[in-house]
């Protein structure tokens, strides 16, 4: 068997939505504390991948594990739901909309979950939210309802959300996707930090200058499959396959 | 215009629009029950009881209300079901007006952006606590405005309990046109009374409306 010590391991992950494949057979090991980057045209599946590790668009095949824990064990109903409300706990999770809480504040939209799951009192829940939303430069605005940020902010208070639950590993999401060119930097200056911390951290992303600054690894995928994989250096100064370099040459066309 | 007659019977009216009131507050206390069961069943995660929300809101708005009552009230007995006129009529309408307000409920909870179910399941909620604690906070404040169009209709629906001889406002009105030969005083003093009550239900809505909504 191969070895379920990594800390992140996708197996022969295979997804179909009918005839269509979007994910054919992916791997990907990922060791505590490194970040990995994940890159590719839209409809290359990437995001289909990242949503399959905590099971928000379960595989049609193939295993994850996380910390020696298969996240899409089969189990009957109740039992696997159980079992991935327990996992969802250990991995978190930005989106690229933020999909804060509307009828929350800041501080309400960090404080849910581990009151609701780790029964924090309210002092404790201060507590936290006080540190999370410091963390994000979001403490002043911490009474503040999400119609009342900015994109940025927002995206802000949303990994606060995510870190309040001491996860092990965060998925993002292409995060900065939907901001204002101007409201991106506040956000990937967030990510570097918890890159500082050794965060695990698996992105999606389209900007190519964030993911080689900050990341270990970078995933070029198109069609389902990985294309290309490597240290950054690597897979955006000299990719091998000419897919890659297709891809780079209209990316950073588009980007100037 | 019979001005001294209207004056002279009014209080007879106002005390029927009681009744109509009783009735139209019974009526959306079981309606409301019956929509929120009907939209849980319309969103169950089982096929079967699925169709069973579908079948209930096909049956009940499918079919004329008066038809409805009529089948409890005068076929009820028939099959065991032994109803004064005013229980046939909450039960009657409250049931009709559930099957309005089941498709209310679920229209206000589908609306709500799947990303807000998938922001509270990553955090590790429950399909129940995602619900609960997410959806339906923000579904309720957008189901105010269409239950409050529901209320006025089921509050209009209540004339239809005095084909069965509930006491209320239209049948006191026909009551009163036997001894007087004044319809057009009669049916207009009550319409006048309808009016003022969904008047003030649709002020009380709106206000409520404004009250709940997010800052």
């Amino acid at each position: 068997m191969s070895d379920h010590r990594k800390f992140v391991q996708i197996r022969h992950a295979q997804k179909s939505f009918g005839t269509l494949e979007v994910l054919k057979d992916i791997s990907l090991t990922v060791e505590r504390g490194q970040i990995v980057a994940i890159i590719g045209p839209s409809g290359s599946g990437k995001s289909t991948l990242l949503r399959a590790i905590n099971d928000l668009d379960p595989l049609t095949g193939g295993e994850v594990w996380l910390d020696g824990v298969q996240v899409n064990k089969s189990l009957p109903f109740r039992q696997y739901e159980k079992h991935i409300n327990q996992m969802r706990q250990d991995i978190g999770m930005v989106f690229q909309h933020f999909n804060l809480f509307p009828h929350m504040t800041a501080r309400e939209n960090v404080t849910m979950a581990p009151k609701m799951l780790k029964g924090l009192s309210k002092e404790e829940a201060d507590k936290l939210a006080e540190e999370q939303l410091d963390k994000v430069g979001m403490l002043e605005r911490m009474d503040y309802y999400p119609s009342q940020l900015s994109g940025g902010q927002k995206q802000r208070v949303a990994i606060a959300r995510a870190l309040a639950m001491k996860p092990k590993l965060m998925l993002f999401d292409e995060a900065t996707s939907a901001l204002d060119p101007e409201l991106v930097d506040e956000v990937n200056q967030v990510m570097k930090k918890l890159a500082e911390e050794h965060m695990t951290m698996i992105i999606v992303t389209h900007e190519m200058d964030f993911a080689a600054s900050v990341c270990d690894r970078v995933l070029f995928m198109d069609q389902g499959v990985v294309v290309e994989e490597g240290p950054p250096s690597v897979v955006f100064k000299n990719p091998e396959k000419e897919r890659t370099r297709a891809f780079l040459r209209k990316h950073l066309e588009g980007a100037k | 215009m019979d001005m001294d007659l209207m004056l002279r019977v009014y209080p007879f009216f106002l005390q029927a629009a009681g009744t109509t009131i009783l009735l139209s507050v019974l009526t959306a206390l079981l309606g409301l029950a019956c929509g929120t069961l009907g939209a849980a069943a319309r969103l169950s995660r089982f096929a079967f009881v699925r169709f069973l929300g579908a079948a209930y809101v096909s049956v009940f708005r499918g079919t004329p209300a008066l038809i409805q009552l009529f089948i409890l009230y005068f076929g009820g007995p028939q099959i065991g079901i032994q109803l004064d006129a005013f229980e046939a009529g909450v039960i009657g309408l409250g049931i009709n007006a559930g099957a309005y307000m089941t498709e209310t409920i679920r229209g206000a909870i589908i609306s709500i952006d799947k990303g807000q179910k998938e922001a509270a399941r990553t955090l590790g909620l429950s399909r129940w606590q995602a619900m609960y604690r997410i959806i339906l906070p923000q579904a309720a404040r957008l189901m105010v405005r269409p239950l409050g169009v529901n209320l006025n209709m089921l509050i209009k629906a209540t004339a239809l309990v005095a084909a069965i001889s509930v006491i209320e406002l239209t049948y006191t009105a026909q009551r009163y046109i036997g001894s007087t030969y004044k319809p057009f005083e009669m049916f207009l003093l009550a319409g006048v009374l309808y009016m003022i009550i969904i008047y003030a239900t649709g002020r009380a809505v709106a206000w409520l409306d404004r009250k709940v909504q997010i800052t």
